[in-house]
């Protein structure tokens, strides 16, 4: 039952939060490019002034897999590295806390032009 | 003939009127169950970490490198493009919509070269995502510096 839970958390809150991009879309001339900035921005503007762990701790992969994740990580990651380097972890943090998954992206992006080709859009 | 409620021109307009609120309420709907749905797989992804016994740090990068690769490959298989305009913001938000954004110029631009084509075009969306989202880390985190600072 407690793990019903978990994924009923992380689908209600995950699916408010792409609600909340697809309000943009929708209701304003935002480029797609500039929601996903704003969205990452965002993320890691809310970690830092706390409001976004919170909502981690809660969601789970809910609050985590969105591209505001992607900002909370991002922030998460130069604020541990404050605490354990001082000041130039704020240069590290970010990019260590979130490089698996932008290597990964990167490393199959790559690897996906080498076997497919391209599609007719549909 | 038999008798009509509205004429074909009313017909119309009532729909106009009617169409809009609908779909909007479509768009939701879709946005919703898909990227809820993303998430769900990313929890389960999560516990299986957790039950592999992955550590605090190294759970999230599987979580995290096994939603990418299902992203890519579903973008080189044609598949994701189609959930995409299905679902809107329901796939663009997730991290699988970024893996998408990272391998979908990749194939379309292979015509124009290895290194200026897939090699560049490879961050086409990553690339203000990542420097925005970069740069926004670094301030938080001499904010946070500052604030340390100030209450010690």
């Amino acid at each position: 039952m407690d793990t019903v839970w978990l994924f009923v958390k992380a689908f209600v809150v995950g699916g408010l939060i792409c609600d909340a991009g697809q309000f943009l879309i929708m209701n304003t001339k935002l480029t797609n490019a500039r929601i996903l900035v704003l969205f990452v921005t965002g993320g890691a503007l809310l970690t830092g002034i706390g409001l976004y762990k919170p909502l981690v701790d809660f969601a789970g992969a809910g609050a985590t897999v969105p591209l505001t994740g992607f900002g909370y990580s991002l922030a998460m990651g130069a604020i541990e590295a404050v605490n354990r380097y001082g000041f130039w972890g704020a240069f590290s943090g970010g990019v260590t806390r979130t490089a698996a998954g932008v290597t990964a992206a990167i490393v199959f992006g790559l690897l996906n032009a080498l076997i497919f080709k391209p599609h007719a859009k549909p | 003939m038999s008798r009509q409620p509205f004429t074909p021109d009313q017909y119309r307009e009532l729909v106009s009127k009617l169409t809009p609120p609908s779909r909007m309420l479509r768009g939701y709907w879709r946005a919703f169950w898909v990227g809820g749905l993303i998430c769900a797989v990313g929890q389960a992804l999560t516990l299986w970490a957790e039950k592999l016994n992955l550590g605090e740090v190294t759970a999230p990068m599987f979580t995290t490198s096994v939603l990418v690769f299902a992203g890519t490959t579903l973008t080189g298989l044609g598949v994701y493009d189609r959930i995409g305009k299905y679902a809107g913001a329901g796939s663009a938000i997730p991290v699988t919509g970024f893996a998408n954004s990272v391998a979908a110029p990749a194939i379309e631009f292979q015509r124009e070269g290895a290194i200026m084509g897939v090699g560049a075009r490879l961050f086409t969306l990553a690339g203000p995502v990542l420097a925005y989202g970069i740069a926004s880390s670094v301030a938080v985190g001499i904010l946070y510096w500052l604030a340390r600072g100030w209450v010690l």
